[in-house]
């Protein structure tokens, strides 16, 4: 689990010019901005305006085509094994197991972050309860809904506690409890530096120190 | 970091339960096998086989059936997200080049559990080869593993993946092949194993099984970058 958290003030995000290229299509062209160590920032834009590939941008899963990004005082990609197990990445996908129970699941991806025996066990059942997901956590993923697997994954997002989430659409899948429920994990507070993805801006919005806008062939905007 | 042990023995603990848990490989494989040495058994007309004969067959059937479980072996880390978990976590990612070869050689043991008795059953007058059989089967393995493992990474993310693999991996492993059939034909001789060159070819899968196991846990940590 990190203990060295960016003091509040200090940037977390420094992003100047960054582009990034599938072959030759660019989906992400000439975002700055910078975002200190506790703040949230909020993303929205029009399907396909790149809104994904700056979050895989970010996370390390996608390598920058162009421009400087400082995460976490890492500068990428050079330095993006030194952000390993510091970023909680909620994506499209819950990066859960299918065969495997939610238990089994987070318990994996707990000793992959180095958490082991009874410290593992214990924040575990935390994460359970505080997603109320105590009584389905020995089923098997697959037979789980799509909601029950989106708090699962939100469970496994911030087993290890990240300095940095990137949430991708958090809510998606999620009834009212459930979003309510989320709220308490991945929610703004806790010295965490968020940057969020949504369709939801109603939501989302009054959380949000910085927005970025996002547009299909346009200059991003912040405000 | 994780401690590369701690990683290691959660993949690999991963894989067997899912494993255990959906049977989606291991009956494959050994059903594969034991079909082949009916076909075998039948097409060739024979109930006893020796020398080169027996050990093409044995081997020939051995890495069809693995192959059935190297196409399989990273399927659910890409439908699953499981490449990108890796590569989130703070481990040195060739521990999944390490576990995924561990995996594959448990699976292949056990394939060979099941298909080696029967092949004999099937074919052979003595069972006295056996014994020595099991180094060149275990050092054999060990190289369809780090080659199985390296192929599979490097086509799970093609639609082709079922077809990639053999196409990659069987002109790869022909040094194994030939190492393997040359150790295996005297120790099913007619009359009795012979020993004649075992050590050389013993030495060769050894020397193939270092090459391509340094190659896989070298080049792993580029397959998964971006």
């Amino acid at each position: 689990m990190s203990s060295d958290r960016p003091p509040p003030g200090e940037l977390a995000l420094r992003l100047a010019g960054l582009r990034r290229d599938y072959g030759e299509r660019t989906a992400l062209d000439g975002v700055g901005l910078e975002l200190a160590a506790g703040e949230s920032l909020v993303v929205l834009g029009p399907n396909g305006a790149g809104k994904t590939t700056l979050l895989r941008v970010l996370a390390t899963l996608l390598r920058p085509s162009g421009g400087e990004a400082v995460v976490l005082g890492c500068s990428l990609p050079g330095e993006a094994w030194k952000l390993r197990g510091r970023i909680g990445y909620l994506g499209h996908e819950p990066l859960l197991y299918r065969d495997l129970s939610g238990r089994e699941n987070l318990g994996f991806h707990a000793r992959l972050h180095g958490i082991g025996g009874a410290a593992a066990a214990a924040r575990i059942a935390e994460l359970l309860a505080a997603a109320g997901m105590e009584r389905r956590a020995d089923e098997r993923v697959d037979e789980l809904s799509a909601g029950m697997r989106q708090r699962l994954a939100i469970c496994r997002c911030v087993l290890h506690e990240p300095e940095l989430l990137l949430l991708d659409e958090p809510d998606s899948n999620l009834d009212a409890e459930g979003r309510e429920l989320a709220r308490g994990l991945i929610g703004p507070g806790g010295g965490r530096t968020r940057v969020v993805v949504t369709h939801d801006p109603d939501r989302h919005l009054p959380e949000a120190d910085q927005v970025l806008r996002l547009g299909i062939g346009e200059a991003a905007a912040v405000s | 970091m994780t401690p590369s042990r701690v990683a290691f023995a959660a993949i690999l603990a991963k894989d067997l339960r899912s494993e255990l848990r959906t049977l989606q490989s291991l009956p494959a494989m050994a059903l594969f096998a034991v079909t082949t040495f009916v076909v075998f058994r039948f097409g060739l007309d024979r109930t006893s086989l020796s020398g080169s004969l027996a050990s093409g067959v044995l081997w020939a059937t051995l890495l069809f059936a693995a192959v059935l479980g190297i196409n399989r072996l990273f399927v659910a880390e890409r439908e699953e997200g499981g490449f990108d978990a890796i590569r989130l976590a703070p481990i040195d990612r060739s521990v999944l080049f390490a576990a995924k070869a561990a995996a594959l050689l448990i699976y292949l043991l056990a394939l060979e559990l099941v298909a080696v008795p029967i092949f004999a059953l099937f074919f052979l007058d003595s069972v006295e080869g056996l014994a020595p059989l099991l180094a060149v089967l275990l050092l054999a393995d060990l190289g369809l593993a780090a080659t199985g493992t390296l192929i599979s990474s490097m086509a799970v993310n093609s639609r082709a993946r079922d077809l990639l693999v053999p196409l990659v991996l069987l002109p790869l492993v022909v040094p194994l092949m030939i190492a393997a059939t040359g150790a295996t034909e005297p120790l099913l001789a007619l009359g009795g194993p012979g020993y004649e060159r075992f050590g050389t070819w013993l030495m060769v899968l050894g020397l193939y099984d270092l090459i391509f196991g340094l190659v896989g846990y070298a080049v792993f940590d580029f397959l998964l970058e971006d």
